[in-house]
């Protein structure tokens, strides 16, 4: 997985609430069963005039001239709730975005951001739309800077906002780690519970194999 | 002083991480062929094998077809490839594999625990939001995404932050017409789509109690939407009746002693949760959403709110208006609708069918309006069938489906048309969900029928059954 340390971007304000996962990436957009091929459809129905179409929306913040070489997203209330596709989050990162700012996200999007690379930064939305506004003066010099390293959100004035973010998490992001990697360090204290649970519930452990057809 | 949740989480604690996260032992892992596959290949290409095969479950329900007579050809672009390479991954690693033809394939939230591979006290992850369905058996069950999953069939365990907890109450008893899925959105308007964000949600109280057990799926189902980790119900002896002899569930001295360890699963009396909330349910109604968030909901019998009133931002607001062809003060009730669909992981078990069906049994579906449903698993079809269901469905002018997820979302096939109007037994009603520009109307089974056969929103309560 990349790396995550510190990023000073184009940001891009798209600060509704409950942007869902079926508005980042729509179900139609997700054509075979991969992890690429996804930016295009990336915000599809926002972003293009029709549905199924590429005729950009002039409307749509990532389609303004302004907005180019977006790497950070200012985000609403519960960004990422619906679905749990992780298509989602595989089409912003093909698309270039390595940091997400919102008040709240969804538990599944939030996750996903994390075992991908992507930094999901909880700010309250007051700071947000601060930070929104001064940006939007003059979006390509006024860049945002995430700094995961001192967990802190720079805004185009140069005012810090600390942002929590989980230790393990934030670990997983600045080192790139595989969490699976990770996991399977603790192989000895897996098999032990095994061992144990075993005997403590069996009828979890004595299902049928799989019939084979 | 322990909560349900904290009993849950302390029996699959294998390692305990630094920061306040775990390593949390995963009892059943369920796949389907849309975000399933994907896990499944890209575990493969990364040379790592699925750990323990026999306690990893797969169906084909999200892109699957719904029409009579089908195979592996779906009305999606695209979709075959889904269904094709998810069992050929599916074969290879040894999983069960609920097949498209198979007697036992149905909606994965509906099947797990028709089958009883969902338990009380199993950990049950999916690569789906509606995972949280799950809870309602007295398990962990959340939705996760494809890595994760990857994650969960190679290692057996998830790395996981220890959530907040909440318990909701809900006291007193239902009104005639009143269902679980008006006590969902009831809470989520009441507290708002992020209401949930980030707890592990216990529905408790006396109508929790008292809810069959298909009910109480459809009440956890949409904690999701409620940006919920999940929601949780104690199993109690409901629980256990339902899934004694069911095909995966424990058999013999063995069943006996699963359920010994079941009944403590429960909160301790003087418990202490993060967040409590109470909702008398005596005065509540049949409920049904107006905007594009299922936070905005209003009883049936209800107008559409002033954006004071709606709790929404004034661009949410004014967004969802203009989507959903509304405006402030619109009264629902007497809406001409389009369409009405029942169906998906939310409401489509049998007692949602027979509901739906008193009420459609002798009348018939407004003309101009179409009407589909879709039993949530094969098992839900012959059972409604060998009650005659299916006779009163078509009778009244609904097509009757094969089992699948169909119509609940639109993956580029099937949809109900641009600014038609909907109402669905389904759980999500965001922009273009159901189809391009499609308006769905979120509401119990109950109120779809009453409203498909008025062909306008229509309040089920003012339609006794004719038989």
């Amino acid at each position: 997985m990349e790396k995550f340390t510190k990023l000073r971007a184009v940001a891009a304000p798209l600060l509704r609430a409950n942007i869902d996962t079926d508005a980042i990436i729509p179900s139609r957009e997700m054509k075979a069963v991969s992890k690429t091929g996804l930016a295009d459809g990336l915000f599809a129905g926002w972003r293009y005039r029709t549905i199924g179409g590429r005729d950009p929306n002039p409307d749509f913040v990532l389609n303004q001239p302004a907005y180019a070489g977006t790497r950070i997203l200012l985000g609403g209330e519960n960004f990422g709730c619906g679905s749990s596709r992780e298509h989602a989050v595989w089409a912003l990162f093909e698309f270039g975005i390595r940091a997400v700012v919102a008040p709240s996200f969804s538990p599944i999007f939030y996750g996903n951001c994390i075992r991908n690379g992507i930094v999901p930064v909880r700010l309250p939305a007051d700071q947000i739309a601060t930070i929104a506004a001064q940006v939007e003066s003059d979006p390509p010099t006024q860049r945002v800077t995430v700094d995961l390293e001192r967990s802190l959100v720079v805004a185009p004035d140069g005012s810090e906002h600390a942002f929590e973010i989980e230790p393990e998490a934030r670990e997983m992001l600045l080192e790139g780690l595989d969490a699976i990697d990770l996991t399977l360090r603790s192989r000895a204290a897996i098999d032990a519970f095994l061992v144990r649970d075993r005997r403590l519930r069996p009828w979890i452990y004595e299902l049928p194999r799989a019939r084979t057809p | 002083m322990t909560t349900l949740f904290e009993k849950l989480w302390m029996q699959h604690v294998v390692a305990e991480l630094p920061g306040g996260a775990a390593l949390i032992a995963i009892d059943r892992i369920f796949l389907h062929e849309r975000t399933g596959s994907i896990a499944l290949k890209s575990l493969r290409e990364r040379g790592r094998m699925v750990v323990d095969p026999a306690r990893v479950f797969c169906t084909m329900d999200h892109i699957v077809d719904t029409f009579p007579g089908r195979g592996d050809a779906t009305r999606m672009p695209g979709g075959t490839a889904f269904i094709v390479e998810t069992r050929a991954a599916a074969r290879e690693s040894g999983i069960h594999l609920f097949d498209v033809r198979d007697s036992d394939q149905g909606i994965v939230h509906v099947i797990s625990p028709e089958l009883g591979i969902v338990l009380p006290g199993t950990t049950v992850v999916c690569p789906d939001s509606h995972t949280c369905t799950q809870g309602a058996m007295g398990a962990f069950a959340w939705g996760i995404g494809s890595t994760e999953a990857e994650h969960a069939l190679a290692t057996g365990t998830l790395r996981v932050t220890r959530p907040r907890t909440m318990r909701i109450r809900f006291e007193g008893k239902l009104a005639p017409g009143v269902t679980a899925k008006d006590l969902s959105l009831a809470v989520i308007s009441r507290w708002g789509s992020a209401g949930g964000n980030g707890y592990v949600v216990e529905y408790a109280g006396s109508a929790i109690r008292s809810l069959e057990i298909e009910a109480r799926l459809t009440l956890c189902n949409m904690a999701t939407e409620f940006s919920a980790v999940t929601g949780l119900i104690a199993p109690d002896d409901r629980t256990f009746e339902y899934l004694a002899g069911r095909r995966f569930a424990p058999k013999g001295e063995r069943w006996d002693a699963a359920v010994a360890a079941w009944r403590k699963l429960r909160s301790d009396d003087d418990a202490q949760f993060d967040v409590e909330y109470r909702i008398d349910v005596d005065d509540l109604a049949p409920m049904i959403t107006w905007g594009t968030s299922p936070q905005h909901a209003v009883e049936v019998t209800g107008a559409v709110p002033t954006l004071e009133r709606s709790g929404a931002t004034r661009e949410a607001y004014e967004r969802a208006l203009a989507y959903m062809g509304l405006s402030a003060g619109t009264v629902l009730a007497d809406l001409p609708i389009d369409a009405a669909f029942i169906g998906s992981c939310t409401n489509s078990r049998l007692s949602d069918l027979r509901r739906a069906a008193a009420l459609l049994r002798g009348r018939k579906v407004a003309r101009g309006v179409k009407a589909i449903c879709v039993p949530g698993s094969m098992a839900v079809k012959r059972a409604a069938e060998a009650e005659g269901l299916h006779e009163v469905f078509t009778a009244a002018g609904f097509e009757w489906r094969e089992s699948g997820c169909s119509m609940c979302f639109y993956a580029g096939g099937e949809s109900f048309g641009r600014r038609q109007r909907v109402v669905s037994s389904t759980n999500r009603n965001f922009e273009s969900r159901q189809g391009p520009e499609t308006r769905t109307h979120i509401a119990s089974p109950e109120t779809v029928a009453a409203s498909a056969i008025a062909g306008r929103i229509a309040d089920p309560r003012r339609l006794a059954a004719l038989h």
